[in-house]
């Protein structure tokens, strides 16, 4: 008996030592738009009540461009500052030398996320980041302007063209003169890749660099893609939306001054938000097509959460990421901030397709989803993604034809591909 | 040989010390200006990658320039000096140089000739004009992008009401205009600092000069022109020295404002972008290494032309 109580207060003292010793400060960076920003500090005051532990949110600017120079550079430096970093989507191949396998730590959680998710962020036989949420594009309209012009939401780009044009003509016609027909993510960073790769692969023009290597992005119909997109430039999209990141299109939509946005999940939560002006206004459906018997693009985005290699906290930083990616977290992120989660489960999910009808429809649009040639180009896909974004902004821009552009993108990349990429 | 004397050991002893006493400060230069210098440089002759800087070996000036050979008798140039790119960004760079400079140059005269008369409330006025100087060019920028945001932006919508356009002007997306966007908010931003170095040579010039002056009945624009302008004018190029080399190295306002497009890259935002976003750290630290180059030149020959005297103040 004295024995067993001796075991108890061995115990209990292990308990108190561990509990005590364990409680570690992380740190925890991530980009925030929208309502990112509140979600995951609700999140993360769970888990220090829950372990104990402090989390500190380092934040980011907007663009994801800014957010990898400055990751690239802490991670080089072997920096120990921060633990746990949110990738976008495409950064694994180049950063997976970074970051440790969370391959084993997740072993029991694997087989509950949606297995392409998984894939992307395997490099080489190691996980280098856990998905947190997925990212798909939608169309946003505003279905009472459709309804009150009696048109319906266009399938191509065409019809979308025509829409935007007739809505934005009537609705300056009668007085408002800031209506604008659609607006994106024009600015020359990684948005405009994404946006155009959409155009181009609904036209049935391939991507930049395909999934094998190769290039084969001088075709008829990736300029025809373009040449629609530069047609939109000053007639139904302001000339600004070549300076336009994700909250600049959703500013100009939001203030009931644009007819159609392309625009990623988050958004839906803030447009049907009680503060936003257009509340109940909205709709999401699939982007258009490049027109009949073609296929719409939707290319796939989203975040990750990776632990760095050089956090002095790995085994608490693994039990960040593993709680902020459970089914709890992830139905929270569907409902407040309309971010599709990378669990199969939370998809049939009663509670939220009542919230959140959209979550559960946009499962198949994420099914054929679009990945952008981060695998295919591994190191040189921030340069070719470059070289792609500034041969659309140009075009868009005026600055020579979709033609012209196009070839000379074809021999950029193929030069910069060289031997292999 | 001379037998040494008391005045020359007087006098190596204060040599002696001198190099003491700036012994340190030389260090900290070395430590924090040379040496990084020196391994950018070097950096530009290898292949390193920002993630793999031990693995670095030296390629020589393939960076700068390289021939390819296509094995069928044709072959083409790459590297930093056939760099269309490249080209572009220091042109843009020696734009913007000149023409910011001489914008705040000008503006910074008029306002300093100004600061430079006595009337009431000069001291605040003082102080009031520095504030755009003071104001972190980060926060500047960024404050100035909302401003000429095309939508939402308050540029637009003065300009709009005055009815001087007809149309929102996407200061920051046309090309056409991006470049006239960071010379706005720049020559708002520096402008002052012009002013103060001016204004600092105009309290120089003695005031007897403007007595004598006013006593033979000299023209204002005449005594301008021939008395003060000559006076000040050493004072006006070392603040224009020490300005174009601000602006050549211009980095955060082009970052903040328009970054990733050809129309307003610069050498810094190019060599960043190589450094950091592509994984061509050697390349960047090559465009790092002509850009202080550049700048070096240019501030030489600049000097030389102005015969410009930094060794004394005659």
């Amino acid at each position: 008996m004295r024995h067993y109580a001796r075991i108890l207060a061995g115990a209990a003292v292990a308990a108190f030592m561990a509990s005590s010793s364990i409680a570690a400060e992380l740190s925890i960076v991530h980009g925030a738009v929208g309502k990112d920003n509140e979600v995951l500090r609700a999140e993360l005051d769970r888990f220090e009540a829950a372990t104990g532990h402090k989390v500190t949110i380092v934040s980011m600017p907007e663009s994801t461009t800014d957010q990898f120079g400055q990751y690239k550079l802490w991670l080089s430096a072997g920096a120990g500052d921060i633990d746990v970093f949110r990738l976008d989507v495409i950064w694994a191949p180049q950063l997976a030398e970074h970051f440790i396998d969370l391959k084993e730590p997740a072993a029991d959680t694997l087989d509950q996320y949606i297995p392409s998710t998984l894939a992307g962020q395997t490099v080489d036989g190691k996980l280098v980041a856990l998905p947190m949420f997925i990212g798909a594009p939608a169309l946003y309209y505003r279905k009472d302007l459709l309804e009150k012009y009696g048109e319906k939401v266009p399938s191509t780009w065409a019809e979308l063209k025509a829409t935007a044009q007739k809505i934005q003509d009537g609705e300056r016609a009668a007085g408002n003169n800031d209506m604008q027909g659609f607006v994106f993510q024009g600015a020359a960073y990684e948005g405009l890749t994404c946006n155009a790769m959409e155009w181009v692969a609904s036209y049935g023009g391939g991507n930049f660099v395909q999934p094998d290597g190769s290039i084969e992005i001088n075709n008829p119909q990736a300029a025809e893609a373009l040449k629609m997109a530069a047609s939109w430039i000053g007639t139904i999209s302001p000339k600004g939306v070549l300076n336009y990141k994700e909250e600049d299109a959703r500013g100009v939509f939001q203030s009931g001054n644009a007819v159609f946005m392309r625009n990623w999940n988050y958004a839906y939560a803030l447009v049907n938000g009680d503060d936003s002006p257009i509340k109940g206004k909205v709709d999401v459906s699939t982007l258009p097509s490049g027109g009949e018997g073609l296929k719409p693009a939707a290319t796939l985005g989203g975040w990750e959460l990776a632990v760095s290699k050089y956090s002095k906290h790995q085994t608490e930083a693994i039990e960040l990421v593993k709680f902020l990616n459970n089914y709890e977290n992830q139905k929270e992120r569907a409902i407040v901030t309309s971010r599709p989660p990378t669990l199969t489960a939370v998809y049939s999910d009663a509670e939220v397709g009542e919230k959140q009808p959209f979550i559960p429809l946009w499962k198949p649009v994420l099914d054929g989803t679009l990945a952008r040639p981060s695998a295919a180009a591994k190191r040189k896909y921030n340069e070719a993604s470059s070289e792609f974004w500034t041969a659309v902004h140009d075009t868009l821009s005026g600055n020579g034809t979709a033609e012209e552009n196009l070839a000379k993108l074809q021999a950029k990349l193929t030069r910069l591909k060289g031997s292999q990429w | 040989m001379k037998p040494s004397t008391a005045s020359s050991s007087l006098s190596r002893q204060r040599l002696r010390s001198a190099w003491l006493f700036l012994a340190p400060m030389l260090l900290v230069l070395f430590a924090v200006a040379a040496w990084p210098l020196a391994r950018t440089v070097w950096f530009g002759f290898t292949d390193a990658s920002l993630d793999r800087m031990g693995k670095a070996s030296w390629i020589g000036f393939s960076n700068y320039l390289d021939y390819l050979d296509y094995g069928n008798g044709t072959g083409e140039y790459f590297g930093l000096l056939v760099d269309a790119r490249w080209w572009r960004s220091v042109w843009n760079t020696l734009r913007f140089a000149f023409v910011s400079v001489a914008f705040e140059t000008a503006f910074g005269l008029v306002i300093a000739l100004v600061l430079n008369r006595q009337f009431r409330g000069r001291a605040f006025v003082r102080a009031a004009v520095l504030i755009p100087w003071a104001i972190p060019t980060i926060v500047s920028a960024k404050m100035w992008a909302w401003m000429m945001h095309d939508q939402f932006g308050i540029l637009n919508d003065m300009l709009l009401r005055l009815h001087l356009i007809d149309a929102p002007i996407a200061w920051t997306a046309s090309p056409e205009t991006a470049m006239v966007a960071v010379l706005i908010v720049d020559i708002w931003k520096t402008t002052p600092f012009m002013a103060l170095l001016i204004l600092a040579g105009l309290q120089l010039v003695p005031g007897d000069v403007y007595e004598a002056a006013k006593l033979d009945g000299i023209p204002p624009v005449r005594l301008f022109r021939k008395v003060t302008l000559p006076l000040i004018l050493p004072a006006v190029l070392v603040a224009v020295v020490f300005r174009a080399l601000d602006a050549l190295r211009v980095f955060d306002l082009v970052y903040v404002l328009t970054p990733n497009t050809d129309a307003t890259r610069t050498m810094s935002t190019f060599a960043r972008e190589n450094l950091f976003d592509f994984d061509k750290f050697a390349y960047g630290s090559a465009a790092s290494t002509l850009l202080f180059l550049v700048i070096a030149l240019i501030t030489i020959s600049f000097i030389n032309l102005t015969r410009m005297n930094l060794e004394d103040g005659e």
